[in-house]
Order: structure tokens, then C-alpha cells, then sequence
């Protein structure tokens, strides 16, 4: 008797969506900690030893807090665009492979043109934010999804670009394939320059600091959630963990050779090997949250355009020649 | 492009700096259950005396009401009467109020007061619900009959809990003695100086 393929894939999906929602709560409170040392502070320490259970606590209150719509808010887009936001965030693990052994690839599916379904899936995701601060019927959501739109929009730009760099290096569009092209040499290596603006951009993209313009506390109160409460607000903070998290894992497939050891320490697992480096980008993230003040909205877009995306042509056309040359 | 190499050195500064941050030994005392040292001349609560025979010291002079800058303490005096002897003195406090929300805890009572009857202990842990609940009388500020005379405000039975648990080692500006009996009002307590009174 077979297993029907939409039972493997719902079972699969199911451990999946449960161990990154985990992986969530634990970045946040990973965050908080990490943030406070930074600090000089303890973090949170109250809930449960070392705070273990502060993520606990954080759900419980969300659940709990009373759900507003505003009087002027389109109320079917206002209650829909949470969900998007978090149902795109969520998508991008549906092909995310997480490690390789003899038995297959761990991953809910393989595409094989995985990447650009990744990046469809992450522009998608803006249509949450937008909607979100367009849909409140106040003035600074409006201002954060207007920020939103332009930001994301042309960052993605830049990012494209130095992803594609990977792909001609690699010569495949599956995720997996990429990885195996970085079985002998990282892609971080002859693509430097990519990694760093692939770094850039996805902080950019993901809407963190110091490219947090989206939501800046300091101008916009929330930016393009300043009017939701409750579990609406938590699924906005859920996808933005989790679209950190994706362009963490992304980066480790495409720059840090995803599931392969270093050094030739093959005899640790490649997921190991794979959460290792996830966590490392993680861990930059929030480094560069508690380093850097936010930017200035102009230099933020002066900068995307008038610096990143030449640069990243020139990466781009540089990677091309040298390839072609070569072959 | 100098200014850009600059602005580039500057965010690996500033990076390094947060990293080294990391590490560092972090300055925060986790309040409710550890506490830091106090001064030894903390200005805290307030807090009546007694003599060794369980007379109060306080004479009812009000001279502490005059003194006070923030007009926190009321006193009305009575008179002593050969049956219901309160103080060695004449007089006696019949109420006697402090208001602690308008207290400025600057210990100008204490200065004023003749008998030493008044002090300020190192208890700063007063916080409740209702405003009316920091005037506090004299239920709560004359130390309990059955509390040894020179015993520290921490050891006595009356409820306010001790102030000093564990106390953060932290590096004060004047190395002394913990707890309260090393301070300068602890010795107060200790020594049974008689008042004008006395």
C-alpha cells in the first residue's frame, strides 16, 4: 500500500511549519537576549530559567488582547492582510531544503527552479505590508506602506541582481543544485561582493534595522501596523521573523554552501550544519540592529539606487564575463 | 570616496564595539531579589523610638512638625497623667502622622528632634495601592513594645520586611560594613542616650 503524495506533504509541511514556528518564538526571544547583552543589559530573565518561557508568556498576551478595526479601515483588506503577509512568510518553507542525506533532500518539495519561486513568494509578502498600512485609513500606516512599497521594491531590484551572480556561477535555478555546485567552494568566496549586497538587501528587504523604515517607532509610531492589536498584530511579527529567517536560509543556500561542512567535518550532520549558518545570519541581523541608528529615508533610497544596484550590475556583468570566458 | 571608506571603517567600529559589549559583565542588579548596598546615611522611613523601659521618646514638642520643609508631619501633643504614664516627659504624641508621599526624606526631623525619638531608617520599600495608605501613624512608626531596644529595624517583628537580603556586591564609594547596625543611625540605636526628657 503507497502512501498518497498529498499525505506525505501535508505530514511533511505539518513538521516543517511546527519546528519553524518554534524556530520563531526562539528567535525573538534569542533576539531580546542578544539585543540586552549588547546593551550591557541581562535581557529577559523573569519567565522561566534564563527567560525559556518569555515566548510562552508573549503568546499568551497576544491571544488575549482585545482585536480593533478601526472606524475607517476597509475592514475586509485590514483583516486580510495580515494573513498574507503570514501566508507568504510561511509559503517560502514549503521548498526550502534543509539538509541532504542518502535517503533524499529534506525539504517539503523540490522545485527546480526553487529560487524564483522564493523571490515570487517574498514580493508577494510586500502586498501584506502595503495593504495592511493602506487598508488602516490612517495617516502613518499610509506613510509605512508607502515606504514599504518604495523600499522593498527597489531593494528587491539589488538583490536579484546578486543573487543571479550565484546563479550563473552555479548554472541551475534549483536550490539544491546550487548547493551541490558549492561542494568544493563556497560561493561567499568568489562572490563577495554579491554576499555583501545580498547581506544589505535583505536586511532591507525584511524591513530591519537599520533599514526599518516600514515601521520606524520614532516617526511613524508603527508604521504600517500601528493600527492592529492583538493576534493580528502577532502575525505581522510572526512573518517578520519568519521572512528573516527565510532570507537567512536563503543565503545559506546560495553564498554559505547550505548543508556542507567546513573544513571537511563531514561527520556532523549537513541540518546541523545548515541551522549553524542560519544562525549565524540571524545572529548579523541583530548585531546590526544593535549597531546601527536607522537610516535617513532619502539616503536609504539614494543609497539602494545610486550605490547598490550599480554596484550590483557591475558584480553581475563582471560574474558573466569571467564565466563565459572560462568555459 | 574617502568619506564612504570612512563611513564603512566607522559601521565595523561600531560593530566591534557591540560584540565586545557582549561579553562584558552587565551592570544590572536583578532588584527584588538582590539589593543594592545602600549609603550608610540613607535617608529612608521613618521610624519612633523607644527607651529601654518601653517609654516612648517622644515628648510631643512638635518641634520636628516646625522643622519639616514639606509639611509631612502632624503631632498633637497630650499630657501625660500619673496613671497612663506614655514618655518620661510632660507631654506625650497622642497622633503622631507622617505623610510619606510628601516626605522629602531629608532628615531635618530627625536634626530637630530633642529626644532622638524620630529617625530615619534605610527601609525605602513603601510602595501600595491607595494614597492614603503612606500616612503613616503611629501604629506603624513607633518601633513595637517587644522589640529589643537597639535591635536594627530588619530584625523586629512588626512586618516590614528587611531591606537588606542579599545585598549586590557593588563597588561603592565608601567600603562599609553591611546591614544596618553598621550605619550611622544603627549606632544611634544602640547607644540609649537619654533625651531632655530622660
Amino acid at each position: 500500500m503507497s502512501v498518497p503524495l498529498w499525505l506525505i506533504v501535508l505530514i511533511k509541511s505539518a513538521i516543517v511549519l511546527f519546528i519553524v514556528i518554534t524556530t520563531f518564538a526562539y528567535a525573538m526571544l534569542f533576539e531580546r537576549k542578544v539585543l540586552g547583552w549588547m546593551q550591557l543589559r541581562p535581557g529577559p530573565n523573569r519567565v522561566g530559567p534564563w527567560g525559556m518561557l518569555q515566548p510562552a508568556a508573549d503568546a499568551a498576551k497576544m491571544l488575549f488582547k482585545e482585536d480593533l478595526t478601526p472606524q475607517t479601515a476597509d475592514p475586509f483588506i485590514y483583516r486580510i492582510a495580515p494573513f498574507i503577509a503570514l501566508a507568504t512568510a510561511m509559503g517560502t518553507f514549503a521548498i526550502i531544503p534543509f539538509s541532504e542525506t542518502s535517503a533524499g533532500v529534506w525539504s517539503v518539495s523540490d522545485v527546480n527552479a526553487g529560487i524564483l519561486f522564493l523571490f515570487a513568494l517574498t514580493s508577494i509578502g510586500v502586498y501584506g505590508i502595503s495593504l495592511a498600512g493602506w487598508s488602516s485609513g490612517s495617516k502613518f500606516p499610509l506613510l509605512g506602506s508607502i515606504r514599504a512599497t518604495a523600499q522593498m521594491i527597489s531593494y528587491e531590484l539589488s538583490m536579484t541582481m546578486s543573487v543571479v551572480g550565484v546563479l550563473i556561477l552555479a548554472g541551475t535555478t534549483s536550490l539544491v543544485g546550487i548547493v551541490h555546485a558549492q561542494d568544493r567552494l563556497w560561493f561567499v568566496i568568489p562572490q563577495l561582493v554579491g554576499f555583501a549586497i545580498y547581506l544589505m538587501t535583505a536586511v532591507a528587504e525584511t524591513n530591519r534595522a537599520p533599514f526599518d523604515l516600514v515601521e520606524a517607532e520614532t516617526e511613524l509610531v508603527g508604521g504600517f501596523h500601528t493600527e492592529y492589536s492583538g493576534l493580528r498584530f502577532g502575525l505581522f511579527f510572526i512573518a517578520e521573523y519568519l521572512n528573516m529567517i527565510t532570507v537567512s536560509c536563503i543565503g545559506t543556500l546560495l553564498f554559505l554552501g547550505g548543508w556542507n561542512a567546513l573544513f571537511g567535518l563531514s561527520f556532523i550532520p549537513g541540518i546541523v550544519w545548515f541551522l549553524i549558518k542560519v544562525g549565524f545570519f540571524l545572529f548579523v541581523y541583530i548585531w546590526l540592529r544593535a549597531t546601527l541608528p536607522r537610516f535617513r529615508y532619502d539616503r536609504l533610497m539614494a543609497f539602494g539606487w545610486k550605490v547598490l544596484l550599480p554596484v550590483a550590475t557591475l558584480n553581475l556583468l563582471l560574474t558573466a564575463a569571467v564565466v563565459s570566458v572560462m568555459r | 570616496m574617502r568619506t564612504a571608506l570612512d563611513a564603512i571603517v566607522a559601521i565595523f567600529q561600531g560593530l566591534a564595539t557591540t560584540f565586545s559589549f557582549f561579553f562584558k559583565k552587565k551592570p544590572t542588579i536583578p532588584y527584588p531579589t538582590i539589593k543594592k548596598q545602600h549609603a550608610p546615611r540613607f535617608h529612608g522611613l521613618h521610624e519612633l523610638r523607644r527607651y529601654d523601659d518601653g517609654k516612648e521618646r517622644c515628648i510631643g514638642c512638635e518641634l520636628c512638625q516646625i522643622a519639616c520643609p514639606a509639611n509631612a508631619i502632624t503631632v498633637i501633643g497630650a499630657e501625660n497623667t500619673p496613671t497612663d504614664r506614655r514618655s518620661p516627659g510632660e507631654r506625650y504624641a497622642a497622633r503622631y502622622e507622617i505623610d510619606e508621599l510628601r516626605c522629602i526624606f531629608c532628615g531635618l526631623c530627625e536634626e530637630a528632634c530633642p529626644t532622638d525619638a524620630i529617625v530615619l531608617t534605610p527601609r525605602f520599600e513603601m510602595s501600595d495601592y491607595r494614597r492614603g495608605s503612606f500616612v503613616y501613624a503611629k501604629d506603624r512608626l513607633l518601633v513595637p513594645r517587644e522589640a529589643e531596644v537597639g535591635s536594627a529595624p530588619d530584625e523586629r517583628p512588626n512586618g516590614i520586611p528587611s531591606d537588606l537580603g542579599a545585598v549586590a556586591a557593588q563597588k561603592s564609594t565608601v567600603d562599609v560594613q553591611r546591614g544596618y547596625g553598621a550605619t550611622w543611625r544603627g549606632e544611634l540605636l544602640k547607644t540609649d542616650r537619654k533625651g531632655l526628657a530622660g
